[in-house]
């Protein structure tokens, strides 16, 4: 009797951000990098109220909310800005991929998908095509830099996964 | 099926955001990050923060309440420890929001985010005020029923729910096209329920709502 999910809706912005929610790791962390992008949608115009949620699979000693401690932390949360831009700042994982779920009005249930920071052997890129492999991945842009955009719907629609 | 599908036409939102292809199933990576979670600490809530009529100069307007439940796993069980945040429209139907455009006063006294950590036997409490209904611009006249947004964590990253919880017999539901887009009587789920026991004498009523959240892959199979 599992409890169905509904919209995040427009005005979530005064309640789930909070201080310094987008990093993970703190400015200067020693193999931090940062991941940017925007969502867009089926028309590609940008999602300006959308919420993204990313999760490293390893927890760390810094605090999940409230960012004491030191070191770096595996989850965090962005909501998109006026452009439909969000960014992480994160120490890599030992796999090679983020698990981030995007959440929006419109959106009755959030998406999920896995920004891969990198190409390498794997049992999901291995499973798609070309064109499907691509939207996984995150592009190198810049030093310690990353680029990944959501497309929810479209050319160029980021594959989606379900657990 | 529990959860509302992506495309659901008569909320137009959904329309340009809804994926055009069916999400990849994902049944066989044990070792998937997913299957583990962000853990919140005790020390990074406080349990004022539970108390939504608390924090400013003075009490908020309208109907005090209590919401209560508990956060339990596909299985029952209840999850203890884990995060659960809400927020909500003041009593006249106006989020503390700056794009809420919706001409009705703000309250001064009540903002409407919460947050608390459910507790051993994975129950969680709120004060609040109860919220009103307000309108939306999806089709001619429409008014999204009284509700509640809850989000709540889990043990797994599977787990993550985002939703609504709304007031029993409100005249709203047959209109309102995210609360239909839960298919069937499914959508009671959504319904939390006055509770007398709850309800506590000369200060605000009481409501009931359990949320359970989806099981991972491998519990599964």
């Amino acid at each position: 009797m599992t409890t169905p999910s509904q919209t995040v809706g427009p005005f979530y912005g005064f309640a789930l951000p909070y201080a310094a929610d987008w990093e993970l790791a703190p400015e200067g962390h020693p193999g931090a990098v940062t991941i940017t992008g925007r969502v867009l949608d089926g028309a590609g115009d940008p999602v300006p109220d959308a919420l993204l949620e990313v999760w490293t699979g390893e927890a760390g000693a810094r605090g999940a909310l409230d960012r004491a401690g030191t070191g770096a932390c595996g989850f965090g949360r962005c909501g998109t800005a006026a452009d439909g831009s969000y960014r992480f700042r994160l120490v890599p994982p030992t796999r090679p991929y983020l698990a981030l779920l995007v959440f929006a009005r419109g959106l009755l249930k959030p998406v999920r998908t896995r920004v891969y920071l990198a190409d390498v052997p794997d049992p999901l890129l291995g499973s798609l095509d070309p064109a499907g492999r691509a939207t996984l991945l995150a592009r190198p842009d810049g030093q310690d830099a990353y680029r990944f955009d959501v497309r929810l719907q479209g050319e160029g629609e980021t594959v989606f996964l379900e657990f | 099926m529990t959860h509302p599908p992506y495309l659901y036409p008569d909320y137009a939102s959904t329309v340009l955001r809804a994926p055009s292809r069916p999400p990849l199933p994902m049944k066989d990576d044990p070792e998937a990050a997913e299957l583990t979670g962000p853990v919140f600490g005790r020390g990074e809530v406080d349990p004022l923060d539970a108390d939504l009529t608390a924090g400013h100069a003075g009490e908020p307007l309208g109907e005090r309440i209590i919401v209560t439940g508990r956060v339990l796993d596909a299985s029952g069980r209840p999850v203890p420890d884990t995060l659960v945040e809400i927020w909500q429209a003041n009593s006249a139907g106006r989020y503390a929001h700056q794009r809420d455009r919706h001409p009705a006063p703000l309250d001064p006294n009540f903002t409407g985010a919460g947050r608390c950590l459910t507790d051993g036997e994975g129950r969680y409490r709120f004060v609040t005020i109860k919220p009103g209904a307000y309108p939306w611009r999806n089709h001619p006249n429409a008014w999204r029923p009284a509700h509640i947004h809850f989000s709540v964590f889990g043990t797994a990253f599977t787990q993550r729910l985002v939703t609504q919880m709304y007031f029993p017999g409100d005249p709203l539901f047959a209109f309102d096209p995210i609360f239909r887009s839960v298919p069937g009587p499914t959508r009671e789920r959504l319904v939390c329920a006055f509770d007398l026991d709850v309800t506590e004498p000369e200060w605000a009523l009481g409501y009931r709502w359990d949320v359970v959240l989806g099981g991972t892959p491998m519990e599964d199979a």
